[in-house]
């Protein structure tokens, strides 16, 4: 029987609409506008001003703190104004805006294809050259990468565990990747398994991308220890404890981090980025972003700038169809519906999902007929219904006790809830109460 | 038989004689004194636990009031300088008068005046909204008008209006206990000095945009001009962060910065209707 985790999951529609589609570089864009907070940490310092000239893989905003990054501009052109602008919620947040201007790179960056497998470069050099190109874990969560590779004291990564999973309905960046730079990310791979010191690597695929395993299976045979497992199609599998559990069997103490369990977890298109910033030099300035959707003329796989207007990525798929209800940015299942399309791609967008009316609307919510089906599907084995109602009624002591912090917002139960009741809206809510609480207390 | 019923009364006994001996021990050495003012304080209150007063109920403001060597720092928003005065008096304190005060909500942002921009179909409640999204207009500090401020009062003294955006406070019924404030996830409530008649001058909005940005999402938004500021001859306008507020206590409503305000922000309410002065028409002189 093909591995998977141990609890819960629910298994989609999967809808990969675009898997066949190769990856399409995309027009630059007239303007772009790159935000200073695309990773999960302190937002990084602006080190341009209006009427600056910047080149591509210029530095132009710098991280701030240990857990931050650098920005590197993705466009050649003028820095038109440093201001705030909407991002995916409706707030503002700081960024820079800059028209584009032919398309000028900064010397030093290797932008040949050809593939450098020489990895004779010390590990330390290897954390240093990631932090200064600012990558960050592409699988979404945009944690900076070079926070993870250097563990906390005492403790020793053993094993490096990639995720090639892509369990998310309708995404297809990463199968793309895999399917068109295997090299790479396997050069990419192996320069995390320096980084981090371990001889060991697994990459973990869903088997509902049979082509990607046999082509990494066969790849992977002239790189020592890496190897390739194959696992059940199962939603939240991408998920960092998730792909743990289905690859080693572990599990991840409640409130701890992977590396407690002595792993580590990237993503194939961080691993990627990984490799273009070692052997070509090349910061994280592009990203493959899936355009997809039941309505969309033509669903495709681009590699984009980062600071993108969404509206240019669905213009080159087509345009936007009539009858759309939501714009995605991530997938069906995680993703968050975004305000307007001048919302850019940042470095964690790993697809703009565009859902008819008729798919996005939320329907009608009922009473809970105590069914527990969210409870078996919750894959951190939490009671979800019991959650909803701590938040509703703003019990958080309570939550707290259950919990509530261990929930990885997968949002498996509201998928599963026969009366359509939205569990993780109020959970998230809690999370966000019950996380400032314990961190007053902290201080 | 009857022995055993001898033995069952005796040893009953002993035990209920020593176990009333090591009570009234007890009792005296965990004895605990209250002060009976404390129930006759707690008698003048209103009764309505809800907590306006900043302690976790009317017996505990009642035990805060005995406590005090003064009443300024107490006050009960709900009975007033009233039951202030009463308290006072069976505590032999000088009672110390306050303004009484009333919640306004800062946002005129009804549906005629900012249109929606996008709609939101998930949990109605403004502090998951605003947890997940600037709101369906594009005015990220308006008025969401799902009603947590209506769900917190107390004193039915809120009208929810569906379907206008943006709550109503009756002035007659607010007791200023401020669980609005507390429940407004955007702080768009604010206590305002009551003013006769319930009158008011208020800058309805907390937009704190530039000017431009601010009008193109609602055609009442305040956008820091200024010009109100440079009208008051008291002092009570003040202009930060693109946004003008009135101080209530020092607004002496006498309405002149309401005409010059460019985009009819300052609402004014309970007034009687301007008057209109006569435009008086003199007819041209022969010239001489």
């Amino acid at each position: 029987m093909l591995k998977t985790f141990k609890l819960g999951g629910v298994h989609p529609p999967e809808n990969k609409l675009s898997k066949d589609k190769t990856i399409e570089v995309l027009p630059l864009p007239k303007t772009v506008f790159i935000p200073v907070a695309q990773h999960i940490g302190a937002p990084s310092t602006p080190l341009v001003k209006r009427g600056d000239e910047v080149k591509v893989g210029q530095i132009i905003a710098k991280s701030s703190s240990f857990v931050s990054t650098n920005i590197h501009s993705s466009v050649s052109g003028k820095v038109k104004k440093v201001d705030f602008s909407a991002d995916s919620s409706g707030y503002p947040k700081q960024g820079i805006f800059i028209d584009v201007k032919g398309d000028e790179w900064v010397e030093g960056i290797d932008r040949s294809k050809d593939l450098d497998k020489d990895i004779s470069i010390e590990g330390s050099d290897i954390i240093r050259k990631i932090q200064d190109a600012g990558i960050v874990g592409l699988g979404g969560a945009t944690f900076p990468t070079h926070v993870k590779l250097v563990p906390p004291k005492g403790m020793k990564a053993d094993v490096l565990l990639i995720n090639g999973v892509e369990c998310e309905p309708y995404l297809t960046s990463d199968h793309r990747l895999m399917l068109e730079k295997p090299d790479e990310i396997l050069v990419g791979i192996q320069l995390l398994m320096k980084a981090m010191n371990v001889d060991k690597a697994v990459i973990g695929i869903e088997n509902n991308k049979p082509d990607a395993i046999i082509l990494l299976n066969k790849k992977c045979k002239s790189y020592n220890g890496i190897s390739v497992q194959s696992l059940k199609v199962q939603y939240p599998q991408g998920g960092e404890k998730q792909l743990i559990n289905a690859v080693t069997g572990k599990e991840v103490p409640s409130g701890g981090l992977p590396i407690a369990v002595g792993a580590v977890v990237s993503n194939v298109g961080t691993a990627f980025a990984v490799y273009e910033a070692i052997q070509k030099n090349k910061p994280l300035i592009e990203r493959v972003v899936t355009i997809t959707g039941k309505g969309v003329e033509k669903p495709s796989n681009f590699m984009v700038r980062v600071g993108t207007a969404t509206s240019e990525l669905v213009e080159a798929a087509g345009g936007l169809p009539e009858n759309t209800g939501k714009i995605i940015s991530g997938g069906p299942m995680m993703g968050r519906a975004i305000r307007t399309m001048d919302v850019p791609v940042t470095k964690g967008t790993s697809g703009i999902l565009l859902m008819k009316e008729e798919e996005a609307n939320r329907k009608e919510v009922k009473a809970c007929i105590r069914c527990s089906r969210c409870t078996t599907v919750c894959p951190m084995g939490l009671e979800p219904f019991l959650l909803m109602t701590l938040g509703e009624k703003q019990i958080f002591d309570r939550a707290e006790g259950e919990k509530i912090m261990d929930c990885i917002e997968c949002g498996s139960c509201s998928y599963t809830c026969p009366s359509n009741r939205p569990l993780l809206d109020y959970i998230r809510f809690g999370k966000g109460k019950v996380g400032a609480i314990m961190r007053s207390r902290k201080k | 038989m009857s022995i055993t019923v001898v033995y069952t009364i005796v040893t009953l006994a002993v035990i209920g004689a020593a176990a009333a001996v090591i009570l009234y021990f007890v009792a005296q050495k965990f004895k605990v004194v209250e002060d009976p003012r404390i129930d006759e304080v707690d008698e003048a209150l209103p009764g309505a636990n809800c907590g306006g007063c900043g302690y976790a109920g009317c017996r505990a403001f009642a035990e805060a009031c005995v406590k005090a060597s003064e009443l300024g720092s107490l006050n009960c928003p709900v009975g007033g300088n009233d039951t202030m005065g009463e308290v006072a008096s069976l505590l032999g304190l000088e009672a110390v008068k306050k303004d009484p005060r009333v919640a306004y909500i800062r946002c005129n942002g009804t549906c005629d005046h900012r249109p929606k921009t996008s709609s939101f179909d998930g949990v109605t409640t403004c502090s998951i909204v605003s947890s997940v999204y600037s709101g369906e207009s594009d005015c990220q500090f308006g008025c969401l008008g799902y009603g947590d401020c209506y769900d917190a009062c107390e004193f039915d003294a809120i009208d929810l209006r569906e379907g206008m955006g943006v709550p109503l406070i009756l002035d007659d019924k607010c007791v200023a206990c401020g669980a609005c404030v507390d429940a407004c996830p955007k702080s768009l409530i604010e206590m305002r000095k009551k003013m006769p008649k319930n009158r008011k001058i208020v800058v309805s909005c907390r937009n704190q945009d530039k000017g431009g940005v601010a009008r193109k999402a609602c055609k009442v938004a305040c956008i820091g001009c200024g010009k109100c500021e440079k009208e008051c001859k008291f002092d009570a306008i003040t202009i930060k962060n693109n946004l003008a507020f009135i101080d209530s206590d020092k607004c002496k409503l006498c309405r002149k910065c309401v005409p010059v305000c460019p985009t009819n922000a300052i609402t004014e309410l309970n007034f009687p209707p301007r008057k209109v002065k006569p435009v008086v028409i003199k007819e041209c002189e022969p010239a001489k």
